[in-house]
């Protein structure tokens, strides 16, 4: 009974990967197992704590619940790619330790990537909007208050950061 | 210093790396390690009749099948009873792997090693285990009534029987001879811990070396340590356990050994190679273990100001299959049930049984919210009978703050009298009466009304004692680069120690936080520790870091002295910005990383501090140690006593029964706080598990014991949108039993929750509320019962 291995080409944070998983490898293990990126979580594998959330071209997934096979010729990004280019924390990791956004960490990279997806549709959320925006994902240290803060922080800085590059670009 | 880094609302050292993705969680670790699952048993009680292996053979990349069977020497026997108690008469623990007979769904019966987890589970799924059906025990009644029982030779299924009384007498004197009586029959239901991260074992055997190192996802690797040295008949020395990032505790991974950190370890000895094993969420559920789960029967005997002459309570606690933690929970809630009032006769008595489900150990607030739902249904039945305030009734009960240090008369779970050390518990219910907005409630209440809206206001208060001993240890280091190491034994999983540790040595030091490198849970680093539970890591550990920082700082002056010469005298040198300077000439003064190369009498030139160091004559004195390091130790003499009030307003819907939390207040007292940033997300943390485990969060095994929500679609863990804004106030009421003046925050949060909630749905629905949690569904039945009843009652009246 050997398995038999699919070749896997993905785009992972901008960097072209290569594995072969056999076809009932979940995304989430293929990321974690294959190419070494253990900064997604499981904290279900069935599909409801959001822990496991990366966005395949640009759109949130539950990694658990997608085979590895079926993000063959996909972007994904995962909390290692919410970075700055720089490795400095990006916007919403930045929101995150300002706000004290995180206790354990174990949830927390779902959270990140769901809010960075969620802030490119929403730049101006509401708080009652910034609830509903993280409604979906599990976390069982923070009471949540502080990541609703964080994604109200988190759609600051950007905007700030935006006003920032616009004032530079102004004055070239 | 008026700059004092403690108090201090810094954002977290850890944050960053977490942030990242850099965390390093059980799983991340041991790529390429061979993977271990488990077949467990899928009935509730049984006999093994038959285990066939046969067909799980073929699988490729199977290594390893084990049983009872193959288990060898200690490995085999049941597990440690961790803390005996002379009421617990019929200790039960499993084995790691279930010999003969199975007590519970999820019990481990073979251990399978696999090339990936993959294919160890393709195995398992094999692995045919024939059951011979025993009648299960499942819930308290049945359990009470003793027609079957969990374990043959433990009679009425009752391992544990306690009494305490609080020496003012006779509680069922009191009672009978007060003015006034009432009883209450109460019940709290099952719940879980439920950490984002599960469970988890890792283990590497150095045959060269004759090393074991084990990594664990666990709130306690000294103990670890310790279990896994005298399983595997190991010396000590030769076993070193390592606590990685932990995703999240609340008290399930403090219990230890688990079967899985014996047999993974033995089984990477047995094999020789790495053996990783990560629970997944149902495994979770159904092999790791649960709480809450108590009936009570409360009398009361008051006054017509509501004083509480007697009390007399009855609880039935569900221990699930075995007690390898022994009976702390109840204890606990038998103990805290006073919570801030003074009673006059008191009596506990409390019946712990054995059920064919998991085993019951602390989840966060470990029998307190079941206590204090007692005390405080109490209180507002009280009221309810005087028609009095529900406030006024609790006032009138208070201690008050010139009583401190106040004996409650009992024995705490620590087998030290429960005294509380400090506390003013009127201002804390004045604030609370002020933040719910209590005294405006009636005008709020009619203007609803007249929207047709039903709204409810309620109220908990609780004192929880925290920080025990017997005690924790730190290790302070200089580094000559300047950077400052604190090493703890005890493990952090979410709480913030690597910043609120290095605020408390950063201070004692004079240094900036940036500094201080804080490391916990590693035994290769410090092998003295007890563990993170019970609210006592800050108040021990820190006051550890503080005894340890401390020593450094004494030693930094003694070298500093003799370096800066000139009739210098310890005495008069200060630590301040990373030097240690005269205090009348600060221009007089050394680097503290200089210091630290002067602590070494052999010392070449390696670095520029060595070099610095060079134009110094003296070193270390001899009698003195080399190495601007030292290690201290905190030893409470007893507990210290935390308290909060939460106050909370919720509407009901007429038609639908729906429940929603309007306001959510707490007021909340522990001690110094070292970092108010922290300290707030820890209540925020534990209100959002109160409200789950009031209105959503319940284990519901059927008749079979059968666990039949075990998984996060069912066993309903609140979201964002659950979880309401919450309002905090916090006072200071400085611990007197430690130096740093310290109480542990980790778990208040959760404890008054649920008697809070069920007494403003009460409120609302001049109904009473004795069962917890409740759902929408359970409520409206309540609500057609009491009609029911109120009609009845009119008929007879008539
Ligand atoms: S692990 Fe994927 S949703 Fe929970
Ligand atoms: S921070 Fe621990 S689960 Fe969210």
């Amino acid at each position: 009974m050997t398995e038999q291995l699919h070749q896997i080409t993905v785009t992972v944070n901008g960097v072209a990967r290569r594995a072969d998983a056999p076809a009932r490898r979940l995304l989430a293990d293929f990321l974690r197992m294959d190419l070494g990126l253990t900064g997604t979580h499981l904290g279900c594998e069935h599909g409801v704590c959001g822990a496991c959330t990366v966005l395949m071209d640009g759109v949130p997934v539950r990694a658990c619940l997608i085979f590895a096979v079926s993000a063959d010729g996909h972007a994904i990004t995962t909390v290692e790619g919410c970075c700055d280019s720089g490795g400095e924390l990006g916007p919403v990791q930045q929101a995150f330790q300002e706000c004290h956004g995180l206790q354990c960490g174990f949830c927390t990279p779902g959270f990140i990537t769901t809010i960075t997806a969620y802030l490119e549709e929403n730049p101006k959320p509401t708080e009652e909007e910034a609830r509903e925006a993280i409604g979906g994902n599990l976390c069982r240290c923070t009471g949540y208050q502080n990541i609703v803060a964080a994604v109200l922080r988190a759609a600051e800085i950007l905007r700030e950061r935006d006003a920032d590059q616009a004032g530079a670009g102004g004055a070239a | 210093m008026s700059d004092k880094l403690v108090g201090q609302p810094l954002v977290r050292k850890e944050d960053p790396r977490l942030l990242r993705g850099d965390g390093r969680y059980l799983d991340d670790l041991g790529r390429g390690a061979l993977a271990a699952a488990f077949v467990r048993s899928p009935v509730a009680h049984a006999r093994i009749a038959d285990i066939d292996v046969t067909d799980a053979l073929d699988v490729e990349g199977l290594v390893a099948v084990y049983t009872h069977e193959d288990l060898p020497g200690r490995v085999a026997e049941p597990l440690p009873l961790l803390i005996p108690h002379p009421d617990l008469s019929h200790p039960r623990t499993p084995y790691c792997l279930a010999k003969d007979e199975v007590n519970h769904v999820g019990e481990a019966v073979v251990m399978v090693v696999a090339t990936d987890r993959y294919l160890a589970e393709d195995a398992a799924e094999r692995i045919v285990v024939t059951y011979e059906d025993l009648p299960p025990v499942v819930g308290i009644d049945q359990a009470r009534a003793a027609q079957r029982l969990v374990h043959d030779e433990v009679p009425g299924n009752i391992a544990a029987r306690s009494v305490q009384t609080n020496g003012k007498g006779d509680a069922r004197g009191a009672i009978a001879a007060a003015p006034h009586r009432l009883s209450l029959d109460l019940q709290i239901e099952r719940s879980a811990s439920m950490p984002m991260e599960g469970k988890g074992v890792l283990a590497h055997w150095d045959a060269d070396d004759r090393t074991l190192r084990v990594h664990t996802s666990t709130q306690t690797s000294t103990s670890v340590r310790l279990a896994v040295a005298a399983k595997l008949e190991l010396p000590p020395d030769r076993v070193e356990v390592i606590t990685p990032d932990v995703g999240g505790g609340f008290g399930v991974k403090i219990v230890h050994p688990w079967p899985e950190e014996i047999l993974v370890p033995w089984a990477a000895m047995t094999l020789g190679r790495d053996v990783k094993w990560v629970e997944d969420r149902r495994e979770h559920f159904i092999s790791s273990a649960h709480e809450r789960g108590q009936q009570q029967h409360v009398e009361a005997g008051f006054d017509g100001s509501g004083r509480l002459l007697g009390l007399s309570v009855e609880i039935w606690h569900d221990n699930g299959a075995y007690v390898p933690y022994g009976i702390i929970v109840p204890i606990v809630t038998s103990t805290q049930l006073l919570g801030p009032y003074k009673v006059g006769a008191y009596r506990v008595e409390f019946t712990s049984l054995y059920t064919n489900t998991v085993i019951v150990t602390p989840y966060r607030g470990a029998g307190r919210p079941q206590g204090v739902f007692a005390m405080e249904r109490t209180m507002d039945a009280i009221a309810e009978y005087l028609g009095l305030d529900r406030l006024a009734v609790r006032e009138a009960n208070l201690i008050q703050p010139e009583e401190m240090p106040y004996d409650q008369g009992l024995v705490f779970q620590d087998g030290r009298p429960l005294i509380y050390d400090s506390g003013d518990y009127p201002t804390m219910l004045r604030m609370i009466r002020e933040l719910v907005g209590w005294d405006g409630f009636e005008a709020e209440r009619a203007a609803a009304a007249a929207e047709g809206r039903r709204i409810g206001i309620g109220i908990g208060a609780y004192v929880e004692g925290t920080g025990m001993g017997p005690y924790e240890g730190a290790h302070v280091k200089v580094e000559t680069t300047g950077e400052i190491v604190v090493s703890t034994g005890l493990t952090t999983q979410g709480q913030g120690h690597y910043t609120s540790l290095a605020q408390i040595a950063a201070d004692v030091l004079g240094v900036g936080v940036g500094d201080v490198t804080v490391i916990t849970g590693d035994t290769r680093r410090f092998k003295y520790a007890v563990g993170t539970f019970a609210s006592r890591a800050i108040v021990t550990s820190g006051n550890a870091v503080a005894v340890a920082a401390g020593k450094v700082a004494e030693k930094a002056k003694r070298i500093a002295a003799a370096a800066l010469g000139g009739g210098t005298a310890p005495e008069d040198l200060e630590l301040v910005d990373g030097t240690v300077r005269r205090r009348d000439d600060p221009a007089a003064s050394i680097d503290l990383r200089t210091v630290a190369v002067l602590s070494n009498p052999l010392r070449y030139a390696f670095d520029e501090a060595a070099k610095a160091a060079t134009q110094f004559a003296a070193a270390v004195g001899t009698g003195d140690e080399p190495g601007l390091e030292a290690t201290g130790y905190y030893m409470p003499e007893r507990s210290t006593f935390a308290a909060g009030a939460h106050g909370v307003v919720v509407e009901t819907d007429p038609e639908t029964a729906d429940i929603r939390i309007l306001r959510y207040c707490v007021v909340h007292d522990c001690g110094v706080v070292v970092n108010p940033r922290i300290v707030e997300g820890q209540v925020h943390g534990g209100v959002a598990q109160g409200v789950g485990g009031a209105l959503y969060e319940r284990i519901v095994y059927d008749d079979a014991g059968q666990l039949v929500n075990a998984s996060y679609m069912d066993f309903l863990i609140p979201f964002a949108t659950e979880v309401p804004h919450i309002q905090t106030a916090h006072m200071v009421t400085a611990s007197g039993v430690n130096p740093l003046g310290l109480k542990g925050a980790g778990e208040a949060g959760v404890i008054p929750t649920s008697a809070a909630v069920a007494s403003a749905i009460e409120d609302a629905e001049g109904l009473a509320v004795r069962r917890m949690p409740i759902s929408p569904s359970e409520l409206y039945e309540l609500r057609k019962l009491h009609e029911t009843r109120k009609s009845r009652k009119e008929q007879v009246s008539a």
